[in-house]
């Protein structure tokens, strides 16, 4: 198979802040790929080495068959980019925003209009409004729209839900889907967990390392403790009584429970009856699947 | 060339959809050329004068009929003696005192030479000056007209340059070449530093590079646009200079437009390279309103002379564009002249402009840092 993006050694650094430590990774063409990591762990940095606006210290990376370096300008040809930041002209409307990307690019609206139908189609209806009036999720749909317009063969996505509400989020993700049969790669970035199981591959990133690439699935699996969810009506007490056990390894809050391993797998029962001496007694604890984040934290733990 | 007429198109439409940037460009021009014209004038009109006259003859009446019926002055007072000088000035009224000497009329016909004082009040220099120069130029005029008249030939005359090329005293006209070399390279810098560094705060520099644009359409797109607005700009000032206060273009006028364009293609490189020193806007307005504002008032000429300033700012001055200009422009618009004489300055402005060029687009960064 081809590769749309290879990787090799990439460092990269801002004075004494190393942004990026030996990244390497591969991309599969006309692949859906995640990396996710929290904030300042890279991401955009790395973004902008694939995008030929940053060149790397040391490493090399081809995209598309293009060294990063050497054939900058044809490869930006080939690139659809959206900037981490909202950064269509805040005072154009929405039309004169797509048609202005469209010609830069040397084509037109119309003539890609198929791609980004569904796209756009939701936001057609407001097309002479200025894009400073839009909503957060019209937003974060035009600019897909304006990433979109010449029809590239990679786009590549900085965070493009953040700051989106939970239904525009996942509308975003259902249209990447989409953009499969075109056979564009896409490469994404996202500091949510949940959004990672949309990816075909994730790269789990940290600190400007990459801690694991794998199928969300088999990252999940990688997860290698049992893993326990423990509710009680008062959470704050809750962890605070759970991290002071030497038994417990992790306890991390997730939602309205806590995600806990403990050092010896079928010391529950222990648990519950400890909870119940330190004053907590509506305590419910069940076995749970682990999930990315759980992995996440379990990578970052043995960092 | 299609994706550079977009590009041009787009930044119509910033312009056009922002009205303090049109603002800035024709309304901010429009209101100095007027407060320049009105409110700054250092022409003099009915400024207070009290006479002394110790002689009391038939010249020193006419010389004063004439003083006072020049438009310039108005006559507060008949002193009677020295000791009044001092009264008079303090009532307020009066800007200035003329003294004639005892038999004034006698010694000017026997001796052909005759002293006159002026006392100027110099809490207002400015004043004091234009009145004691106005004074002297009547004067003059009075004795030129004694000699065609009578045997008398011994003639005094004190040549006062500055009047030469504008011989009603008129001030206006001063201000206008000063007020198109500011504001022209104001607005072109300003706004185009300010227009490629908003492209750098907003991140949409950050898109455009990832697009085919080379750098260079993406810097004439910047200029185009307001490389005509400016143009319209000068036209704009020198109409409202010529309809409200008459100033005459003695030169040739398409020369002079040329120049203009040289200027204004000057100011935007000088903007472009701001604007790839500066990372956010404020900075931009900042280095432009005073790295650029500031000079161009104090030491390009424009208000003070620079033959009258230390050598150090001389040195200074030299290194700013408006100076050159303002030689050009003053020579074409009062004194007339041709290409012959400012041919020197267009070629420092012309230097000036390609080293500009040069080093922003040396400077543009195709990638972020």
């Amino acid at each position: 198979m081809v590769q749309a993006i290879e990787a090799t050694g990439i460092f990269k650094s801002f004075g004494s802040t190393k942004a990026l430590e030996d990244i390497s990774f591969s991309v599969n063409e006309s692949e859906i790929f995640g990396f996710i990591g929290p904030d300042g762990s890279g991401k955009t940095t790395l973004f902008r080495t694939i995008t030929t606006l940053l060149l790397p210290d040391k490493g090399r990376m081809k995209v598309l068959g293009m060294d990063v370096i050497k054939d900058y300008k044809e490869l930006r040809k080939n690139i659809g980019y959206m900037p981490g930041r909202f950064s269509l002209y805040q005072d154009l409307s929405v039309e004169e925003n797509l048609n202005f990307y469209a010609t830069v690019f040397g084509t037109t609206v119309e003539e890609n209009y198929d791609l980004i139908s569904d796209i756009y189609s939701h936001i057609e209806p407001f097309k002479k409004r200025l894009t400073g009036k839009l909503s957060g999720g019209m937003k974060q749909k035009l600019a897909l729209s304006c990433a979109l317009i010449h029809k590239p063969r990679l786009l590549v996505l900085d965070e493009p839900t953040t700051g989106v509400d939970a239904v525009s989020r996942s509308e975003f993700w259902d249209m990447l889907g989409k953009l499969r049969q075109y056979n564009i790669t896409i490469i994404v970035s996202t500091p949510y967990m949940d959004e990672a199981i949309r990816c075909d591959r994730v790269g789990l990133i940290q600190n400007g390392k990459i801690l694991s690439i794998d199928t969300p699935q088999k990252i999940k699996e990688g997860f290698s403790r049992k893993l326990f969810t423990v509710k009680a009506s008062e959470k704050y007490k809750l962890i605070l009584s759970l991290r002071k056990n030497p038994g417990i390894l992790t306890a991390y809050p997730f939602g309205d429970s806590i995600h806990v391993t403990l050092a010896d797998e079928s010391a529950d029962r222990t648990l519950l009856n400890y909870l119940k001496n330190d004053g907590i007694d509506d305590a419910v604890i069940q076995e749970a699947e682990a999930g990315i984040e759980d992995r996440f934290l379990e990578l970052m733990e043995i960092e | 060339m299609k994706r550079f007429l977009g590009f041009v198109k787009k930044e119509f439409l910033h312009i056009f959809r922002d009205y303090r940037t049109l603002f800035i460009l024709f309304g901010i021009p429009a209101a100095q050329i007027l407060i320049f014209g009105y409110a700054v004038s250092t022409d003099i009109k009915n400024a207070g004068v009290a006479f002394l006259d110790l002689s009391h003859d038939e010249v020193t009446q006419k010389l004063t009929d004439k003083i006072i019926s020049s438009g310039f002055f108005k006559k507060t007072e008949t002193l009677l003696n020295y000791n009044d000088i001092d009264k008079v000035f303090k009532k307020g009224k009066t800007k200035a005192v003329i003294i004639f000497e005892a038999d004034f009329g006698k010694k000017l016909i026997s001796e052909g030479k005759a002293s006159l004082d002026i006392i100027a009040d110099g809490s207002e220099p400015n004043t004091a000056t234009l009145i004691t120069n106005y004074t002297a130029a009547i004067v003059n005029d009075f004795t030129m007209s004694l000699a065609g008249s009578s045997l008398n030939n011994s003639v005094h005359i004190s040549p006062e340059v500055k009047m030469f090329y504008n011989p009603e005293l008129k001030s206006n006209f001063m201000f206008v070449p000063g007020v198109i070399t500011l504001i022209l390279i104001l607005i072109c810098a300003l706004m185009t530093s300010v227009t490629i560094t908003r492209e750098k705060e907003f991140g949409t520099m950050e898109v455009l590079l990832v697009s085919p644009l080379r750098p260079v359409q993406i810097i004439l797109g910047k200029v185009i646009p307001y490389f005509i607005l400016s143009f319209i700009n000068v036209l704009l000032i020198l109409a409202l200079s010529w309809l409200v206060f008459e100033l005459p273009v003695k030169g040739s006028l398409i020369l002079l437009l040329a120049e203009c364009m040289l200027y204004i293609l000057m100011s935007l490189s000088l903007g472009i390279l701001i604007s790839t020193v500066s990372k956010t806007m404020q900075q931009a307005i900042f280095i432009s309103l005073i790295g650029l504002m500031l000079p161009t008032i104090l030491l390009s000429g424009f208000i003070f002379p620079i033959e009258n300033m230390p050598k150090i700012y001389d040195y200074i001055s030299s290194i700013l564009p408006p100076r050159y200009f303002i030689i050009i422009i003053k020579n074409i618009i009062i004194k007339g002249t041709g290409l012959f004489y400012i041919w020197k300055e267009t070629l420092i402005l012309i230097v000036m402009t390609l080293a500009f060029i040069g080093l922003s687009v040396r400077n543009f960064k195709i990638r972020l840092e």
